[in-house]
């Protein structure tokens, strides 16, 4: 009876793994409109499918073992308790394993992490708890909180279900407006605690230090908004300080920014 | 030859009467009692928090706690499964079977054993106590990050002292069995005679004590970075909190390997017993344990792939880290050739060692793919590493627990356990933390952050899921309590010395009498032939 | 039994253990409402203090007594040595944890506050403090504490590293005369590194002093004045437990303890005190010298 039940589980595992291998959006990594998110999900797809390989091999000889194997079938056991070719060879042919997965690995960091050649910056400062964007190109200021509904709703015994809020818990009131097509730096940083600002469309994610400046990059291919949360423990309310970025075409990015200026312009009249 | 050890004393076989026998024993078997009792008193209260944490996560928005006292079960449910469940929990195991596998009388040193123990009771009391502080526990996770936890309130310099406390324990411990293990074994009882459980253990102290001094260190400086103006972990006076990092984690991922690798030597005693033939490739195992202990050393920095390291550390951190992948690969294949044409039966121990194996491998294959940085980029903080770790921390290390209790309780109270409910308790688990963990995975590829109380509509199922198996993973550790509790009242039937089929050729302990007398174990043993047998 | 001599000596009924554990629990307790600011700290701090201390007269005491006795045969030896050994190791990596943070942040940290470093976070981050040019002693970009003066290596810290090298040579000394039997010599010889290690802690005493009062040196000095102070703090308060140890083996060597084959309690002391030794030389080089 245990056996069937082993088998069964393994059953479910490996398929469930399969399936987070093919599946939608909600079982697996989202292909995002970049180049690293691409990159990411490549290796990652690439990861998944050795790591599967493998567990074929150790799972089918476990589970060999425990049908053939068992007293009733097998009441004698052998002796043997060492064979140094096999060692050798399980212990060679896991290097090997490990060298196929370094070499696009480490490829693919060094793309991600070369963030030379940017066309334009942002500055990215975070908050307990909340973003600060700043382009300092444009001379464009602002912060981007978590909006009314979702704070509404999030509040212990509200009255507004989250399931009723659009986005609940990923909108904010002033999203993040980048152009698609340009080579953006992102520069990241904090002001008080470690936050890590992180959008799953774009793949990479990276620390917000106090004191210190970190770099990242993207050039993101189509236009859309883009959802993503503070992922380093920051306080009492490190769930509610999600990222939106509205990624547009050129000329409306353009006038999004003149709109900006003008609005700053009369708020600080 | 007879152990005879001398007393100072009297000499007795019955261990004296009265509560005070458990505050001053210096007998490694009361010792490993006391351990294993705080590690199951702590192991429910850590329970009861993920529970909390578990419950509130089962819908969107917040029904039970507020985000700060939800942060405080997430930091303390850590700590406290870390420190007072799993490592108390594996010093029991050390402390019962080490001596009567190398043939020793006791630990070496008895008197710091009794101490070793009796500072942990104090480290959890300060610990929780800080619960009903001003400004609660702290809840900055259990890797205690500056700047975060310096604005924790008072309970800041009640968990450093804490940490310290249960550092002293620890380090007083693997001092204790290092010492014995060099200088307590019978004759003839070689280093690599040693069985694999002493060896793990061994390994294990090593590691201790190389990395605890370093945790004490680090949460000293938060304490004067707080209290006495320093700015170790202050950039505006030269310091860097990523510093703090650096240090938590030197001795963060060595302990990661002090949880695991004691549950590796209790797999590699379960897995030949019960396939009824000889550990396969034991020389290589220790080589490869050592070579485990030597890598976890150099690898700390993969907790920091996002912390904005040069390239070329992010580069040298993955390839160290890869490399685990080798010796731990061969440990496993030398279980599966151990099974390879034996003959297997499975009595709950045996089962709880396979669902060890299925449930550490697929932590090791998360943590294979988590080593590459490109993908951790995206895994880092997720739900994925959430998954990851509780599979190799709880399938791995909690499940050989499981397999070293029931594979040894007899020994130890000469009655047989209720096979029946022991295996129930076992499939229970083995599916209740499946339906708990394996959603985890998804949560995190799909995008969910760690350490929330509240997340977006979208990931709700997979919570739903989660939180149901993590009811019946829990209250399945009341099965546990009952078969263990009815095996001490001597409700069930008695042993032999040698409790399973042909046991006696896979270990020292059982050639002696199940119960083990309190004293003088080996009386009227033949330690030489007992070890030739082997 | 593994030694030829006798069997291995097993104590029963430890009462100094939990009595220890209620002493640091009451310490811990003080300390902590002590630096949080609440009345009755400093009194749990010191009754927690003197009930350790209290615990371990009571505990060596004991140990001392079935030594004397003749209760430990040469296993008990050895496993007190190994214990030695591997506590001084634990002590070693206390140090080693300070001055990883040391030269992390002179390597690191500084640097790249100071804008060196052309790819990463050295690259940018001059940007929040571009009048920051990166230097060691440094009191970071904000001039935490204000303006202080760096300690000078060839001053007091040259003299007592050469006190302390020679109160490893004392002690040596002290040594070779328990090992001939010589107690004239083992006892001077104790008592010459004793007063050699209380001086070093007199003269240490005495340039914190001055740090504190004439060169605007102290432990809130930025990152300087947290590395410097805290670890020749830790080292100071090793060398002073270290000059007790000493100090006990002394008291009893006047008594007639210990003879060439029984001194367990000497080397282990003698290995402490050459365990701070080394971590001075440490400290004279990265702390005071380079």
């Amino acid at each position: 009876m245990s056996l069937h039940l082993i088998r069964l589980l393994l059953a479910v595992v490996l398929s469930l793994q399969a399936l987070a291998a093919q599946a939608d959006y909600r079982l697996n990594i989202p292909v995002g409109p970049t180049e690293t998110s691409r990159a990411i999900y490549d290796f990652h797809m690439y990861a998944i499918w050795v790591c599967v390989a493998i567990g074929i091999v150790v799972f089918g000889v476990m589970f060999y073992s425990i049908i053939h194997f068992r007293k009733s079938k097998h009441p004698v056991p052998a002796g043997f308790h060492e064979n140094t070719v096999l060692e050798i060879v399980w212990t060679v042919i896991p290097v090997l394993i490990l060298v196929g997965l370094a070499v696009p690995a480490t490829k693919a960091l060094i793309r991600i992490e070369d963030t030379s050649g940017a066309e334009m910056t942002i500055k990215v400062t975070a908050y307990q708890w909340k973003w600060h964007y700043e382009y300092p190109e444009e001379g464009i200021q602002f912060f981007s909180s978590l909006d009314e509904a979702s704070d509404r709703a999030r509040q212990l015994g509200s009255d507004l279900a989250p399931e009723k809020v659009a986005n609940y818990l990923l909108e904010v009131d002033h999203p993040l407006v980048v152009p698609i097509n340009k080579r953006i730096r992102f520069l990241i940083t904090s002001a008080d605690v470690i936050h890590a600002w992180w959008v799953p469309a774009f793949g990479w994610k990276k620390d917000a230090i106090p004191g210190y400046v970190n770099a990242g990059w993207v050039t993101i291919e189509k236009p859309g908004i883009y959802r993503g949360q503070c992922t380093e423990l920051c306080g009492r309310d490190h769930a509610y300080m999600p990222i939106v970025v509205k990624a547009v075409t050129e000329e409306e990015y353009k006038s999004w920014v003149a709109q900006w200026k003008q609005r700053q312009e009369t708020l600080e009249e | 030859m007879a152990t005879v050890a001398e007393h100072g004393e009297h000499h007795e076989s019955s261990p004296p009467k009265g509560w005070l026998r458990w505050v001053t024993t210096t007998n490694h078997k009361d010792i490993g009692t006391l351990y294993l009792t705080f590690a199951l008193i702590m192991f429910f209260v850590g329970g009861a928090m993920a529970l909390v944490i578990r419950a509130e996560l089962y819908k969107p928005g917040l029904q039970l706690v507020d985000p700060h006292f939800f942060n405080q079960m997430v930091t303390l449910h850590a700590l406290i499964m870390v420190f007072g469940a799993v490592m108390p929990a594996f010093a029991g195991f050390a402390n019962w079977m080490i001596p009567p596998m190398i043939g020793a009388p006791d630990m070496a040193l008895p008197r710091l054993n009794n101490w070793s123990f009796w500072l942990l009771p104090f480290a959890a009391l300060l610990l929780s106590s800080t619960l009903f502080m001003d400004g609660g526990a702290v809840a900055a996770g259990w890797t205690l990050y500056p700047p975060l936890v310096l604005q924790t309130g008072n309970a800041l310099p009640f968990t450093i002292f804490s940490v310290h406390l249960l550092g002293l324990s620890s380090i007083l411990a693997s001092i204790n069995i290092i010492v014995t293990i060099f200088n307590l074994r019978a004759p003839g009882m070689t280093m690599m005679k040693m069985p694999m459980f002493c060896w793990t253990w061994l390994i294990t102290a090593f590691l201790l004590i190389m990395v605890m001094p370093v945790l004490a260190g680090a949460v000293t400086m938060l304490l004067t970075d707080k209290y006495f103006q320093t700015s170790f972990f202050n950039p505006a006076g030269g310091g860097d909190p990523v510093l703090f990092q650096h240090l938590f984690w030197f001795f963060g991922h060595p302990e990661v390997y002090i949880i695991i690798l004691p549950a590796f030597g209790i797999i590699s005693h379960v897995i030949p017993t019960f396939a009824r033939k000889p550990l396969f490739g034991k020389n290589s195992m220790v080589y490869a344990t050592a070579v485990i202990g030597f890598l976890s050393f150099i690898v700390w920095s993969h907790h920091q792939y996002t912390v904005g390291m040069p390239v070329p550390a992010e580069l040298y951190f993955m390839y160290s880290t890869m490399l685990i992948a080798v010796p731990t690969g061969v440990k496993v294949f030398n279980w599966l050739a151990t099974m390879w044409k034996g003959s297997l039966t499975f009595e709950t121990p045996m089962l709880n060692a396979l669902g060890f194996l299925i449930l550490f491998v697929i932590g090791g294959f998360t943590g294979i793919m988590m080593s590459q940085v490109p993908a951790d980029l995206y895994y880092h903080d997720n739900y994925f590493i959430v998954a990851h770790f509780h599979y190799t921390l709880v399938g791995g290390g909690v499940f050989a627990i499981f397999a070293g209790i029931y594979y040894w309780l007899p020994k130890w109270t000469g009655i047989m356990y209720d096979e029946r409910l022991g295996k129930l308790h076992f499939w229970l688990s083995f599916l209740g933390f499946n339906v708990l963990f394996f959603p985890q995975h998804f949560l995190g590829l799909a995008g969910m952050p760690r350490r929330i109380p509240d997340y977006a509509l979208q990931f709700t199922e997979f919570n739903q899921i989660s939180t149901v198996g993590a009811f019946i993973f829990g209250f399945a550790q009341l099965l546990l309590v009952y078969v263990v509790y009815q095996a001490i009242r001597g409700v069930g039937e008695r042993v032999n010395s040698e409790v399973w089929e042909g046991a006696k050729s896979h270990g020292l302990e059982w050639n002696l009498p199940s119960p083990m007398p309190y004293h003088h174990s080996f009386e009227g043993i033949d330690i030489q032939k007992a070890i030739a047998c082997e | 039994m593994v030694s030829a001599s006798g069997s291995y000596y097993l104590p029963h009924k430890a009462k100094w253990p939990i009595i220890g554990s209620l002493g640091l629990f009451t310490f811990m307790i003080g300390f902590s409402m002590k630096v949080l600011g609440f009345g009755g700290g400093g009194f749990l701090l010191i009754l927690g203090l003197l009930i350790v201390l209290g615990m371990m007269v009571g505990w060596f005491g004991e140990v001392i007594h079935e030594s004397v006795a003749r209760l430990y045969n040469e296993q008990v030896d050895r496993s007190f040595r190994w214990g030695m050994i591997w506590f001084i190791a634990s002590e070693v990596m206390f140090f080693a944890g300070f001055f990883g943070a040391l030269f992390y942040i002179r390597m690191y940290a500084v640097p790249w506050l100071g804008g060196e470093g052309t790819t990463g976070v050295g690259q940018f981050t001059h940007l929040l403090w571009p009048d920051y040019a990166p230097e060691w002693p440094t009191n970071g970009p904000a001039h935490v504490g204000g303006k202080f003066e760096p300690m000078e290596a060839w001053g007091i810290p040259a003299l007592n590293t050469l006190i302390l090298l020679s109160s490893g040579a004392t002690v040596t000394w002290a040594h070779w005369g328990l090992l001939q039997n010589n107690r004239d010599q083992f006892i001077k010889g104790l008592i010459f590194t004793i007063a050699l290690g209380v001086t070093f802690v007199l003269l240490q005493a005495y340039e914190y002093y001055h740090a504190y009062t004439e060169m605007g040196l102290t432990l809130g000095a930025g990152v300087y004045g947290s590395t410097f102070f805290m670890l020749t703090g830790f080292h100071g308060m090793h060398v002073t437990i270290g000059a007790i140890f000493l100090t006990v083996v002394l008291l009893r060597a006047m008594r007639g303890h210990f003879d060439p084959e029984h001194h367990f309690a000497f080397e282990g002391a003698a290995w402490y005190w050459h365990f701070v030794d080394v971590v001075w030389l440490g400290l004279f080089i990265f702390v005071y010298w380079l």
